[in-house]
């Protein structure tokens, strides 16, 4: 392989990774505090890419007024989500938390499906994002550069806000220990709501930037990002919103290069992510940024 | 409590198993005979799903686990039968961009060795994957078994020398009948009552209330999770070499998450924990499955031709998981059992150990 | 049995002899429960040995240690709450069974034969405890009280030699407490027992246990029979402190 075609490959592997990053973050600020892993997160992908192109095609919006209703209306979507499935079993087993997870999650595709039908609609890419710069012989398409960019700057805003806003520090205290903060008289269902706001906000702005990136959006195109960008969350160590993103790019980073580095094994690509997940519970199973792993007894 | 009435119980209760079962024959006898082919093929999805069920019951109902990769086993189950039930020639046929590997295009053996061999290399899958699945609990034991149901169906889609990858194998023969399928699932209920009803099942069931304190009570969680996840996957492998010789056409995309969830729905309306539950619960999901299909389809009505809606089947299904799992958790048996002292006692509270 | 040098608990060592009723006090958070997890293997001591009966079971895991002849009950009750009072304690037969698990699969006599003397025995100790009559409720439907004794049914079910209790008379009322006083001497002699318990109720401990140990900030400060702890100044002195703190 050719130095340029490595270094062409390293930085599709860096935007890819942080899409997965972006969407690892919702993952893991509800894991943080409800110990839920939210099936249908990756959903909201779908939805958003949806909002975006009915925002464009149907009210004849542009761009930059479509995506930013679209995201918000994502994060919307992520609290009544909360609220409709989640909020009803906060006492119930932890079983049953997850399988009306998993069914919000069909419920969420089959939904798309019927009122939206199967077949794959092209996503409008901006011109903006189209153009291609040439730099030391690679060609790059301005949206793989982005895409990181946008990642990183939307991290550091979720950090301000956590660690800078009285919201911030109630979630944080939320996740350090749910019942102290339950009785210290926080308002748990609005810090909750925040909590799926924001993560679902993100994970909004990556499938958007996943829908200009592969251009096709279909009702279950959430699932794979969504069961990576967990496993990304998990290798980073999960409840921990930088090791998220991290976590995010080397499994983005890893995906690329094993297909690069051996083309045969191109077909497997999908059993990756989990064989990275089955490795890091086996050897690390608290992630990168190692929190404890354990259900809060 | 043990009163002196109690062997002659024990041997109603036998008579009336036996009875049962008696009957059930004469009911598959008469359908076998007259019975339409649509009647027949529901009444072997429903055997076919009782099997399944009650063995997935077994780890996420008796253990309290949510495993999410039974997927698998069936998928392990039904090519391993089916490559080894077709003939020679059926393969030549085939696999037509990849031959068969050598010593699967040679191998041949009866139907019931097929299903038995489909049983066992299920088992064995089983087996290598749970040391890495019981080091966790909880939501990570489920993404790490759904994370094995997805690896086999990358697998069975890549391997093409073994599996014919996407083209899957077709023209299987249809081995499976009324007796197959049905004295599969009996046995399968049989056993496994007979297991959650022991002191092992005791111990499972220990497991899931409190590990802890079941492990402080003597019981090793490896070795009885263990137990139940080979057990389950031996009859869910068995299954799918029932399922692939019903339908005799099988291909990657018929194993995926989406059996799971299937799966999942049956055990979770007929009461997570309750083998008489998940054995209603497949029997609806049988028979509610093929009415629903009418929303899938086009309708003739007062002249307007209305278009089948696809999804829709899959958007009433997770609605109806749904709304049991948050409106009516313990399904419809919740984690009671159908005995006949129950029956005799009209719903009186009845002995549930014995 | 003795270990000394652990985590949470810094500077900790006992000797229990058999037959002894030995009682475990201190404020809380002083680690006497830290003490019972790493006895029983829940949590694995960092540092120092468990010894019993000669062997060395620090490393061992929970079932293994049950299975050696320790057995326990829990602070914060933990019963297997959807299964019956009886089942609880069938539960702890388990590790014993010898039949094998084909023999459970196909309700073979070995198994069946086992299974009745399970249950007999069972039957005998929820008399022995005073739960007989509840033997087919729910544990979890029990009230506060039968729960705690069901507890000590089920790890008794194990047939253990060394009986780790934490805090037994929590929530009883002061019969209820005296009757436990009693159940436990009658237990010890029947079943020729070692108790370690840990209790909050000075009363209940300076009847029941021959010896005191007393534990204060992961160390131990004092030991001896009742009269000598009761009048030993370090514990007054550990006693007084934590009441200023609660």
């Amino acid at each position: 392989m050719t130095p340029t075609i490595f270094l062409q490959q390293l930085i599709n592997g860096i935007s890819l990774g942080s899409l997965y990053g972006l969407v690892a973050i919702g993952y893991t600020m509800v894991y943080g505090i409800l110990r839920l892993i939210n099936f249908a997160h990756g959903d909201l992908l779908m939805f958003a890419a949806y909002t975006a192109i009915y925002c464009v095609t149907l009210f004849a919006l542009p761009w930059y007024v479509s995506f930013p209703a679209a995201i918000l209306m994502t994060g919307l979507m992520g609290i009544l989500l909360d609220r409709a499935a989640y909020k009803p079993l906060r006492d119930a087993p932890r079983i049953s938390l997850l399988i009306s997870a998993i069914g919000a999650s069909f419920l969420l595709e089959n939904v798309a499906l019927v009122v939206l039908g199967g077949v794959p609609k092209a996503f409008p890419r901006p011109p903006l994002f189209d153009q291609v710069i040439s730099l030391w012989g690679l060609r790059i398409q301005v949206l793989t550069i982005y895409t990181p960019v946008i990642t990183l700057s939307l991290l550091m805003g979720l950090l301000f806000i956590i660690y800078r806003t009285k919201a911030g520090k109630a979630m944080r205290a939320a996740s350090k220990d749910f019942e102290t903060t339950r009785l210290m008289g926080i308002n748990l269902d609005r810090i909750i709501a925040v909590t799926f706001l924001l993560g679902s906000s993100l994970a909004a702005a990556g499938g958007i930037m996943w829908a200009m990136k592969y251009p096709q959006v279909n009702p279950f195109m959430g699932v794979f990002p969504g069961l990576k960008a967990f496993i990304a969350a998990v290798l980073g160590g999960i409840g921990n919103i930088v090791g998220a993103v991290i976590g995010g790019f080397l499994l983005g980073l890893g995906e690329i290069l094993i297909v690069a580095l051996l083309p045969q094994l191109a077909q497997y690509r999908d059993a990756f992510a989990f064989v990275i997940l089955i490795l890091v519970l086996l050897f690390r199973p608290t992630g990168i940024m190692g929190e404890p792993l354990t259900d809060k007894a | 409590m043990v009163g002196g009435g109690r062997m002659d119980r024990v041997r109603r209760n036998s008579l009336l198993n036996l009875m049962a079962l008696l009957l059930l024959a004469g009911i598959l006898h008469l359908f076998g005979r007259y019975g339409t082919d649509y009647q027949i093929r529901i009444l072997n999805n429903m055997a076919i799903f009782i099997t399944l069920s009650v063995s997935y019951n077994l780890i996420n109902g008796v253990c309290g686990i949510l495993h999410l990769g039974p997927n698998a086993f069936i998928a392990i189950g039904a090519y391993t039968s089916a490559i080894l039930t077709m003939s020679p020639m059926e393969k030549q046929m085939n696999y037509i961009i990849e031959p068969l590997m050598w010593p699967f295009s040679v191998l041949n053996a009866p139907f019931l060795i097929a299903l038995l061999a489909g049983g066992v290399l299920a088992t064995f899958f089983a087996f290598l994957v749970s040391f890495p699945v019981f080091r966790v609990r909880g939501d990570y034991l489920a993404i790490v078994t759904l994370g094995f149901g997805e690896v086999i169906r990358v697998l069975c889609n890549a391997f093409q020398g073994i599996t014919n990858g996407p083209l899957g194998l077709k023209g299987l023969a249809p081995h499976t009948n009324l007796w197959w399928s049905w004295g599969v699932a009996a046995v399968t209920v049989v056993v496994i009552s007979k297991l959650v009803n022991s002191s092992y099942g005791r111990a499972m069931k220990a497991l899931r209330e409190d590990e802890t304190a079941a492990r402080a009570m003597g019981i090793d969680p490896f070795k009885h999770l263990l137990t139940a996840f080979l057990i389950s996957a031996f009859f869910s492998g068995i299954a799918g070499g029932l399922l692939a010789h019903l339908i005799t056409t099988i291909s990657p995309t018929l194993f995926t998450f989406f059996l799971t969830f299937n799966l999942l729905i049956m055990i979770v309306v007929g009461g997570l924990g309750s083998t008489t539950g998940a054995v209603i619960g497949a029997a609806l999901f049988a028979w509610g499955g093929e009415a629903l299909r009418i929303v899938e389809q086009p309708v003739q009505f007062a002249g307007l031709k209305i278009p089948g809606i696809p999804g829709m089947r899959m958007v009433v299904f997770s609605l109806i998981l749904m709304i049991v799992i948050i409106f009516a958790r313990h399904g419809i048996m919740g984690r009671h059992e159908f005995n006949w002292d129950w029956f005799f006692r009209g719903g009186n509270r009845a002995i549930s150990s014995r | 049995m003795r270990f000394g040098g652990l985590a949470a608990v810094n500077d900790f060592s006992i000797t229990l002899h058999p037959g002894e009723l030995v009682g475990l006090i201190g404020p809380n958070g002083a680690g006497k429960t830290t003490v019972f997890n790493m006895i029983t293997g829940a949590i694995l001591a960092t540092a120092g040995r468990i010894i019993w009966q000669g062997e060395n079971i620090t490393h061992l895991p929970l079932h293994a240690i049950t299975a050696r002849g320790i057995a326990r009950t829990f602070q914060n009750i933990r019963l297997f709450s959807d299964l019956t009072a009886l089942d609880n304690v069938m539960v702890s037969f388990h590790h014993k069974l010898r039949a094998h698990l084909w023999d459970a699969m196909l309700g073979l006599p070995a198994y069946r034969r086992e299974e009745h003397r399970m249950r007999e025995e069972s039957l005998e100790i929820l008399q022995e405890i005073g739960l007989a009559h509840l033997a087919l409720e729910k544990a979890g439907a029990l009230p506060y009280g039968r729960q705690r004794r069901l507890e000590i049914a089920r790890a008794l079910a194990t047939r253990p030699k060394l009986l780790l209790l934490d805090e037994p008379a929590a929530g009883m009322n002061p019969q209820e407490t005296m009757e436990l006083v009693e159940l436990l001497r009658d237990l010890r002699d029947k079943y020729s027992l070692t108790i370690l318990l840990i209790e909050h109720d000075m009363k209940f401990v300076m009847r029941l246990c021959e010896r005191i140990k007393v534990l204060d900030y992961g160390n131990s400060i004092a030991e001896g029979t009742p009269r000598e702890i009761q009048s030993n100044p370090d514990v007054i002195k550990a006693y007084l402190g934590s009441q200023r703190h609660a």
